[in-house]
């Protein structure tokens, strides 16, 4: 079978990895952790593409529909919002409500770039749609972000307690973590989205959040368990530090990278969860609209007006596609093991230092 | 090890009792079943309103009216299991029982698929670390990782089932599109198999090339109304699969194991015909059930004929060819069904259907028609949950091998110059199976329960639907049973996987781990 075929002899790639750790070392050099997670997390190019897309997306969504502070309503700068109705627009073949976007020039046979009244089209009975998905992403990016922080600082409270105080404390915590794990999130959510989800759609990510740290505080309490039997503790143990110096000056830095990158994968699943439970209907519930509620809403209508179900469905893509990535790229950054991606410029120094071999030998 | 055991089941206990406790109250103080009736004042309502509140003993609160329904359920250690009624005066047994063959049928094939596909993209994307078509598999299982699967639903109603029907209405398919499905089998196979440039290009081009040619012959002799392989093509594909199977697990030096895996192949094609009289004359699942036993024992009698030394190997490599020829055989019987299942009513022409577990103006208890129902009403669904879910196996699987080839004992296989076929399926892929092994014990019990969504998409009635109804009708007894369901199986599940783990690692003791 070929796809056992060496590339290289075991001594090249040996010596290749020597040369490897040598380039990696040398890029290290006099830099805080900090500055090397940093650092590797911008090689990663798609991380940092999708970091981009990520937050260009929030920052269109928030300033596009206009967000509460409090009391006060913050306006966006889109003209229309998912309350007002105007009249659905007349289109070719006397279809209504369709799509005033056009993206195809003028030279190339099409209407020229434009936006239009409704750019994305409108509902049945006039909402815009672009407001509507604005809203609904908005809506879905704030239940993410919400059940990340509850279920990110339970789970990492839980799982640093348990680890770091082992034990009967440690057996008590993770057997109720087994409780919860044992029922499949989907059934909690939607329980807890059916007789919550009239509370409105951040009660709804609140109370999930509630639930949906027991994985993260797992992880984190195997990584304290590994940390605090390490020789640093055991000196700063010595030197006389306290429990709460220990746990947050010396374990909890180095279990950070564990922490972010399983929020930022717990972040992913939670906007898909949500988007389940709309579709089932036991997530957010009209009037307030998500990007679940709007799929389903129109899943019907993809042969006549697949507008409506594609915009949705490419924005709920695009945020779970990009946080999985920010996610892999974190993991990348942070995990020492991880042999990085040979970048061009290396590939470079190899190949000249293995022709300079090659005449050495001649 | 026993105590082990002992005190792991006494720990499942207690979990599975407080779980149901706390999803128990929950769900009591969060409704309540009587709503409907909230502001009914006939006396038909407060009847029936009183009826339910007999029938489901709503009097009794609810911490209390849990330890009635445990008394119910642990009737299980005597003989007398008891899950109460549902609010339609329904035995919740009866309503499991009749649902969970039904998502069994609908998860089984994917979740096989998914883990098949999946552990060898994973294993061929981790050779191929960083490797262009690492890339694009990453890509794409992110992509899978990022995808709602009622959003998949939709368009693989209309591109794979709606389409496909209307193509094969007009039965032919465009040179242009040929010529790109030709393009995209070269480049995943050149991807796959890799190597030096010239290898790539070759593997590439005869990708290519028989990509186009089979579609080509497909349209010509317009197979797709009345497909079928015929003993040929059976024969070419078993030899294929004994071919391969035979270079992976024991490498094509090894000719007892060729010339048995090939002996079997030669076996499938002498008995295609008589195969074809005994299917005719007498289909059911016992006929199947007696084949796959009589075909595993002859494999295991031949590799034994063939082999003087290795024998377990071989005789591994002989039964997995024949488990391939035989279903290369029944899936040529199915397509022979194909021409027949066209024309019945209720398909006309249009067999992918887009909803439903069953053709319900199906007729005929033909043994191969109800099978090839069974599965054109499968193949949506399958299609939805396997792409959903075979990207965590690739992500896994894939990180699993990466770790275990930078480990020291693989260096030493190398070292001691074993082939790099020996290294990667006798040394990585084993260690790598370790892991994933576990992880697969604990996804099998949760796919019971986790089918809710595509249920309800594809309109089955399983599991999931029982779920929605017991949820949106505050049905407590109803929810409960089926999370006494799910609930068992993920700990027993985890119990599983934990010994699992420990039987197939030798450095780990279980009795050390709790």
């Amino acid at each position: 079978m070929s796809i056992f075929k060496k590339k290289t002899s075991t001594l090249e790639s040996a010596e290749i990895d020597a040369a490897e750790n040598a380039i990696a070392n040398r890029e290290v050099q006099g830099l805080t952790q900090r500055q090397i997670v940093i650092r590797r997390f911008l090689n990663h190019r798609a991380a940092v593409t999708s970091l981009i897309i990520l937050t260009t997306l929030v920052l269109f969504v928030f300033t596009g529909s206009g967000f509460h502070v409090g009391p006060w309503q913050v306006p966006g700068w889109w003209k229309h919002d998912i309350d007002t109705l105007s009249d659905l627009n007349v289109c070719s073949e006397g279809r209504l409500g369709c799509p005033t976007l056009s993206v195809v020039p003028k030279w190339l046979g099409g209407d020229g770039i434009a936006l239009g009244d409704h750019p994305l089209g409108q509902d049945d009975i006039g909402h815009d749609y672009l407001a509507m998905v604005l809203r609904g992403a908005q809506r879905s990016l704030m239940v993410t972000f919400i059940i990340g922080t509850v279920a990110g600082i339970i789970g990492t409270v839980v799982g640093a307690i348990a680890g770091f105080f082992a034990g009967r404390i440690d057996n008590v915590l993770m057997r109720f973590v087994d409780f919860l794990i044992t029922i499949p999130s989907i059934i909690i959510g939607s329980v807890i989205g059916y007789h919550f989800g009239n509370l409105g759609a951040l009660f709804l990510a609140f109370y999930l959040g509630l639930f949906a740290w027991t994985g993260l505080s797992r992880l984190v309490r195997g990584e304290f368990l590994s940390l605090r039997e390490r020789e640093f503790v055991d000196a700063a143990r010595v030197a006389g530090a306290s429990n709460n110096r220990i746990i947050f000056k010396h374990i909890l830095p180095n279990a950070v990278g564990v922490i972010v990158v399983s929020v930022t994968l717990l972040m992913s699943g939670a906007i898909l969860l949500e988007t389940a439970l709309s579709y089932l209907g036991f997530g957010v519930i009209p009037p307030d609209v998500s990007l679940g509620l709007l799929i389903s809403t129109y899943q019907d209508s993809f042969t006549t007006r697949p507008y409506l179900f594609w915009w949705p469905g490419i924005t709920i893509i695009t945020i779970a596609l990009s946080i999985n990535f920010i996610g892999d790229g974190l993991r990348d950054a942070f995990d020492p093991r991880q042999r990085r991606k040979v970048t061009l410029k290396e590939r470079r120094i190899r190949l000249f230092n293995r022709l300079m071999r090659k005449s050495e030998n001649v | 090890m026993l105590a082990f055991i002992g005190r792991r089941i006494g720990t499942l206990f207690v979990i599975l009792f407080g779980s149901s406790f706390i999803l128990y109250n929950l769900t009591a103080i969060s409704g309540d079943p009587r709503e409907q009736y909230k502001f009914a004042t006939d006396e038909k309502s407060q009847s029936a309103l009183r009826a339910l509140v007999r029938q489901l003993d709503l009097e009794t609160p609810p911490p209390l009216r849990y330890f009635k329904w445990l008394e119910g359920v642990s009737g299980v250690f005597y003989g007398k299991l008891n899950f109460g009624v549902t609010r339609d005066n329904e035995d919740v047994i009866s309503r499991l029982s009749a649902a969970i063959p039904t998502t069994l049928k609908l998860v089984t094939a994917a979740t096989l698929t998914a883990i098949f596909l999946g552990i060898a993209l994973g294993i061929v994307t981790a050779l191929r670390q960083y490797s262009r078509f690492d890339y694009v598999v990453t890509f794409f299982s992110f992509l899978m990782f990022s995808l709602p699967i009622f959003w998949v639903a939709v368009l693989l109603k209309q591109f794979l089932a709606i389409e496909f029907n209307d193509f094969l209405e007009v039965g032919y398919i465009d040179v242009g599109w040929r010529v790109v499905l030709g393009v995209l089998a070269a480049v995943f196979w050149a991807g796959v198999i890799g190597g030096s440039k010239t290898r790539v290009a070759k593997v590439a081009i005869s990708a290519f090339v028989l990509t186009f040619g089979i579609l080509t012959a497909i349209v010509v002799l317009k197979w797709f109304y009345d497909p079928g392989l015929g003993p040929i093509i059976v024969f070419l594909l078993s030899v294929g699969i004994a071919f391969a199977v035979t270079a992976i697990s024991m490498g094509l030096d090894n000719r007892p194991a060729l010339k048995s895996s090939l002996s079997i192949a030669l076996i499938t094609l002498i008995l295609y015909y008589p195969l074809q009289y005994v299917f005719d004359k007498y289909s059911s699942w016992l006929l199947i059930l007696a084949l796959a036993v009589l075909t595993i024992s002859t494999a295991t009698l031949i590799s034994v004929l063939f082999a003087k030394i290795d024998r377990g190997a071989v005789i591994r490599t002989s039964v997995i060819t024949s488990i391939g020829c035989g279903l290369v055989v029944i899936l040529d019987r199915l397509l022979n069904t194909w021409s027949e299942y066209l024309t019945i009513d209720g398909v006309n022409g249009r067999p992918i259907p887009t909803i439903g577990q069953v053709n319900p103006l199906l007729t005929t208890d033909d043994f191969w028609i109800v099978q090839l129902d069974t599965v054109v009403h499968l193949i949506l669904p399958t299609v939805a949950l396997t792409l959903i879910s075979f990207a965590g196996y690739i992500r896994f699987s894939r990180g699993t091998m990466l770790e275990v080839l930078n480990q020291d004992y693989i260096r030493t296989a190398r070292a001691k110059g074993l082939s790099e076929r020996v290294v990667v399926v006798r040394h990585a892929f084993r260690n790598t199976m370790i892991p994933i092994t576990t992880i697969i014990v604990v996804d099998i019990s949760g796919v019971i329960g986790g089918a809710i969504i595509t249920e309800r998409v594809f309109g089955w009635s399983g599991m999931g639907t029982l779920f929605n109804k017991a949820i949106s009708g505050y049905d407590l007894n109803l929810l409960m049973g089926v999370f006494a369901v799910t609930a068992t199986l993920a700990v027993l599940a985890n119990l599983v996987a934990d010994l699992l783990y420990a039987a197939l690692d030798p450095r780990i003791r279980v009795g050390n781990r709790l």
